[in-house]
């Protein structure tokens, strides 16, 4: 279970861009998040994701509250999330090579030697070929790095997926195809998903359930108290 | 399918793409194809949409127009606007003294990286107003705001930088700028990646609203209910070429696109069957010899070894880059590069 519980996070503690907003997802659930641009849903996938510190409320992953967050989350509770951005450029290393990409939270976590064998398999798994595995991001299109940095979101075999406007950059085709990938993976191995974004028919057709950005906030805190006074700190 | 040619015996076209070929040297004398033989004519108040994936070659096809490419580009053939102007061969001081802004008008990707990020929005157009349209110093605060209420964009933003406006508020300001110059044609390429369905509707319709009936638009995207949106003709390009050149009322319809890869790009789509098309597209280094789509195809055979030439319900031109000029007015109106076109409006099994 990943549950989101009355977070309010931001950049600026007087004005924060998530405000009171509570979420749950179950094992093996995909739950589709759907917000207009700015609103704030990209900051709670960062929350989500263990990446940003929220200001107030508290994140439980399998029943135990997060209190780590980036660098300071304990290394197992880190790899148990995989996580694709928007834009593939920007959450790419440009010195180094797809195969390299793929590779490195293998690396990170001093599992090298599994690199022979669960890059190949996972790069035949999002269709890049052998060719463009030893290219660097410039390289390949968006859609190529794209596939290539969903190869790294699985290669530690996350039981959570949070795909932040993974597609938004993609073509139809593309999309479709990634959408796959990130369904096969959940349905072999019962990760859970969080899939944010602003397309509604595709995160419709895409996930079990969707929730609207708006019915989020405020009306479900789950700790009680008046949920509706996100000044009071 | 003969409906879907575009009004002949119109006055010239304002943008007319005869044979266009854009390649790069690279390193170690290998070419990169990014675009090979283009042809297509776009009219006073049509809106062609160009759509097809990343890496298609759609990008560069807009920068050739724009005379923006790179030392190592090489370019052949001819695109022609309305005046007899060839945007490959014009130099560089026709380019930026007469073409970019007055005669063609960008409205950038990412707006937001287009924009100067050390001068407000009232500044840059301003800037641009006094070297497009030689408005002078007293007039010219009226006339930036003019230019701002054109493209919807709120006065009170005026004094803003550009990180302190929203995705949609930078792309209204970007299309300020690019409509300043009045230019009878309009790039827009991919003017709404990273925008919401409810930002890109209003952005694709203020598009359409700018060309009215007497400018043209060239909309590159790749988001193909944009272009199913506002668009009159769509065309797709498939490594490096055009493969379809469609209404987009049958493109879109029952009739569909007749190109297996049009079809297929279509069907990947989340409100239809949402099912990729299988393989990935060729290198634009390393095309193969004959259709760039026959490996990824289910009804490829052997006549595929030959490309394809981009034919039906339109005379043929066989093999003439620029030389086609009686066949201009309908040449390029409809078209498909394939052997094997799909023909029944619902997928029928190969006879």
């Amino acid at each position: 279970m990943l549950e989101l519980r009355s977070l309010t996070a931001g950049y600026d503690r007087r004005d924060p861009v998530v405000r009171d907003v509570s979420l749950t997802v179950a094992p093996g659930e995909s739950v589709g998040l759907l917000g207009p641009s700015g609103c704030g849903k990209s900051t709670l996938a960062r929350v989500a994701a263990l990446l940003h510190r929220p200001d107030r409320g508290q994140v439980v992953v399998d029943g135990e509250p997060v209190h780590g967050w980036r660098h300071r989350a304990p290394r197992d509770r880190r790899t148990a999330f995989g996580v694709v951005f928007q834009q593939p450029r920007l959450s790419a290393d440009p010195r180094l090579s797809l195969a390299q990409i793929v590779a490195e939270p293998l690396r990170a976590t001093g599992r090298a030697a599994d690199v022979p064998e669960r890059v190949p398999e996972l790069a035949r798994t999002v269709g890049l070929g052998a060719d463009l595995l030893g290219r660097r991001p410039h390289e390949v299109s968006d859609g190529q790095l794209q596939r290539a940095c969903l190869a790294r979101a699985l290669v530690l075999r996350p039981r959570w997926l949070i795909c932040d406007e993974m597609t938004a950059m993609l073509d139809a085709s593309t999309t479709a195809a990634l959408v796959a990938v990130v369904e096969e993976y959940r349905a072999a191995s019962g990760a859970g998903l969080l899939a944010v974004g602003h397309d509604r028919v595709l995160l419709e057709r895409w996930c079990e359930r969707t929730v609207e950005w708006r019915e989020l906030t405020g009306a479900t805190g789950a700790t009680g108290g008046s949920a509706a006074h996100p000044a009071a700190e | 399918m003969t409906g879907p040619v575009p009004p002949a015996g119109a006055p010239a076209p304002a943008l007319s793409v005869r044979g266009l070929s854009v390649r790069f040297r690279m390193h170690g004398g290998t070419h990169v194809a990014a675009v090979t033989d283009a042809r297509f004519d776009l009219a006073a108040g049509e809106c062609l949409a160009l759509v097809g994936e990343s890496g298609c070659g759609k990008s560069v096809l807009a920068s050739a127009l724009l005379g923006l490419l790179p030392e190592n580009a090489e370019t052949a053939g001819a695109a022609l606007l309305g005046d007899g102007t060839d945007l490959l061969t014009a130099d560089e001081r026709t380019l930026a003294r007469t073409v970019r802004g007055r005669r063609v008008g960008l409205v950038p990707q990412s707006p937001a990286a287009h924009l100067t990020p050390v001068r407000t929005v009232r500044s840059q157009l301003e800037e641009t107003l006094r070297e497009l349209a030689g408005v002078r110093r007293p007039d010219l605060r009226k006339a930036a705001a003019a230019a701002a209420e054109r493209a919807s964009f709120p006065l009170g933003h005026l004094d803003r930088y550009p990180h302190e406006l929203s995705g949609g508020l930078a792309q209204r300001a970007a299309t300020a700028l690019a409509l300043i110059g009045d230019a009878p044609l309009l790039l827009a390429d991919e003017p709404t990646t990273g925008l919401d369905r409810e930002l890109v509707d209003r952005t694709v319709d203020e598009l359409r609203r700018h060309v009215g009936d007497d400018r043209a638009l060239l909309l590159i995207t790749h988001d193909l209910a944009a272009a199913e949106r506002i668009a009159d003709r769509v065309a797709v390009m498939y490594a490096s070429r055009v493969v379809e050149i469609a209404a987009a009322d049958d493109f879109f319809g029952d009739a569909g696109p007749r190109h297996p890869y049009a079809r297929g790009l279509l069907n990947a789509l989340p409100e239809r069957e949402f099912t990729p098309i299988p393989g990935m597209p060729p290198e634009l280094s390393a095309l193969p010899g004959g259709c760039a789509f026959a490996a990824r195809c289910d009804r490829a055979d052997a006549a595929c070894g030959t490309v394809p030439a981009l034919t039906g319900g339109v005379p043929l031109s066989t093999g003439a880059g620029g030389a086609s000029t009686g066949a201009v007015p309908v040449s390029a109106g409809a078209g498909v590069a394939c052997h094997h076109p799909v023909t029944a409006a619902l997928e029928a099994p190969r006879a």
